[in-house]
């Protein structure tokens, strides 16, 4: 009976074993310890460090669950990097409102309770020490290894590596990380066409990566009946530095094309109007329009 | 007195005696320096991530240090039988007990010196400074609180049956009143009454400690606190702890130890 029993959880296992190797749940198939010790769950940890950068950013002052957080809907270090359109409102240096009791008033002198940014000199208010924003990066890190299918990690962390802390080598080298997971992903593309254009001055590759970044929106975005406020966000944003990337290099033709594009989903019409007039002067006479502005990326205003 | 600093001397010889500090100290340590070993996108002056880890380790391990020895002194006592020789001496119970209270208290005074020396120094190997009037308003707030939570594991120790039991339950309101304290006003007004009262009166009963969590101002190097705010903060702490000693010293005294 023994015997019996034996030769049958020998078969049992022999069996087992050989689908539990195929099987597409195995842990066991990846080396990654994270992956291991919490499998899919850590995609629910991911969102809470990116949203811990951002109190990194904040040098701690950050409504909690308890809080109004109508303000910090868009994280503030996404939103200035312009990789993200905002969803914020309301005053985002009063989410804990007035004093409720002595207790409240009294505590607010043992925490953070001042709204800043760490690209602004953080809690110091020390303009020169805007590299103090790198003590966001750890919790990007960290974010992005525990979900590497969250766009928005890699686009931030690569802004803020290359704009103040001058690492563009580790931007560019985190943004192909994230393209590498995320091959579709029209964001990533964009940012790294940022990387070309403003950090190395090789408009041909930013060129080239912008294109396929509207090309990636087009396929994914351009059929839906009404995209959100953040698709159209991007879409400005890629065709508005293709417009201003070809109007540069003398090409009006495909510059006003863009701009076109640009003004269809642009918040302001108008303005971006007055960018097309200026380029059609300059196709009719090479002297540019001296009523015209110079022409400036889309994430500042007009 | 000098009964009482007798007993706070033999309570503090036992601290590091036993390996409950060391064995905290160490892996504390271990954590922080592995966790420091890593740089991120090749930058090594990356510092607030590790100090919050730091001071996080340190806290849980100073409440560790602090309830699990609160908690058996006086069960252990009674266990021993040391209880009765002690008290046949000219030593009083109300001795006794504030004998034990600074014992601990002291205790963790000296384990938070090494906790606080170990951060200061992983702080300054990243950031190049030193801010030692704020680690000291840090620390010694931190021993304030932990005045109160000795003080409340010492009541906590004659009521309860058990030292675990004890433990547990001082551990659980630690925490809570770390994470949640700070916010039952808010989750008060939002209530109908007469949950909005009740809430409201637990709100104000009970001994605030995230007050003396200066660890957000340290880790993002935020300026001093006015010391006159941390005196105030310090005579809050006196008023809890000395509530919950008269508290237990009248238990003490009315309790059969046999």
């Amino acid at each position: 009976m023994v015997l019996a029993l034996l030769v049958l959880c020998f078969g049992l296992a022999a069996g087992l074993d050989v689908w539990f190797q195929t099987w597409a749940g195995n842990r066991a198939q990846t080396a990654d310890l994270l992956n291991v010790l919490v499998g899919d769950s850590r995609r629910m940890f991911a969102n809470h460090f990116f949203v811990k950068a951002d109190a990194y950013f904040h040098s701690g002052f950050y409504p909690t669950v308890f809080d109004n957080r109508e303000a910090f809907q868009t994280p503030h270090m996404a939103e200035d990097s312009g990789t993200v359109g905002s969803r914020n409102q309301g005053d985002e240096t009063s989410f804990l409102g007035k004093p409720r009791d002595w207790i409240d008033a009294f505590s607010r002198q043992l925490f953070p309770s001042r709204h800043t940014h760490l690209d602004e000199g953080g809690a110091s208010g020390d303009l020169s020490g805007s590299s103090g924003v790198r003590e966001i990066m750890p919790w990007l890190w960290l974010s992005a290894e525990l979900n590497p299918n969250d766009i928005r990690t890699y686009t931030v962390a690569a802004y803020w590596l290359r704009e103040r802390m001058g690492k563009v080598a580790e931007a560019e080298q985190f943004l192909r990380a994230g393209l590498h997971e995320n091959p579709d992903s029209y964001e990533i593309m964009y940012e790294l066409g940022r990387v070309y254009n403003e950090n190395k001055n090789d408009p041909a590759r930013a060129r080239n990566l912008w294109e396929a970044a509207l090309d990636q929106w087009q396929k994914q975005v351009a059929s839906k009946p009404d995209p959100e406020r953040s698709y159209k966000f991007l879409f400005v944003e890629i065709t508005s530095h293709l417009a201003m990337l070809e109007e540069k290099q003398g090409h009006y033709a495909k510059a006003l094309a863009y701009m076109k594009l640009w003004q269809a989903h642009s918040a302001s019409p108008d303005a971006v109007q007055e960018y097309i007039n200026d380029v059609r002067h300059k196709m009719t006479s090479p002297t540019p329009s001296p009523a015209a502005a110079p022409p400036q990326p889309a994430g500042q205003a007009p | 007195m000098s009964n009482v600093l007798a007993v706070a001397t033999i309570v503090i010889k036992e601290l590091y005696r036993r390996k409950d500090f060391y064995v905290l100290f160490v892996m504390t340590a271990l954590i922080c320096l592995v966790m420091g070993s890593v740089h991120f996108f090749n930058d090594a002056h990356i510092a607030r991530y590790l100090k919050e880890i730091c001071l996080l380790l340190v806290w849980i391990s100073s409440l560790v240090i602090a309830i699990t020895t609160t908690a058996r002194q006086i069960p252990m006592e009674r266990e021993n039988r040391t209880l009765f020789p002690l008290l046949a001496k000219p030593l009083s119970r109300t001795e006794l007990l504030l004998g034990k209270f600074f014992g601990c208290w002291f205790a963790c005074g000296l384990a938070l010196v090494c906790f606080y020396l170990l951060f200061s120094l992983l702080a300054a190997s990243r950031e190049r400074h030193w801010l030692f009037l704020n680690y000291f308003q840090a620390g010694f707030l931190h021993w304030a609180m932990l005045g109160v939570v000795v003080a409340l594991a010492l009541l906590g120790s004659l009521i309860f049956t058990a030292p675990s039991s004890n433990t547990t339950i001082c551990f659980v309101a630690a925490t809570a009143i770390l994470l949640l304290g700070r916010h039952l006003n808010k989750v008060a007004l939002q209530l109908p009454e007469p949950r909005r009262s009740i809430l409201y009166a637990l709100y104000y009963c009970i001994p605030h400690l995230e007050l003396f969590d200066l660890r957000d101002l340290i880790i993002h190097d935020w300026p001093l606190v006015p010391w006159r705010v941390c005196g105030l903060a310090t005579l809050y702490a006196i008023g809890y702890a000395a509530a919950f000693l008269i508290a237990a010293c009248l238990i003490f005294r009315r309790k059969a130890v046999n």
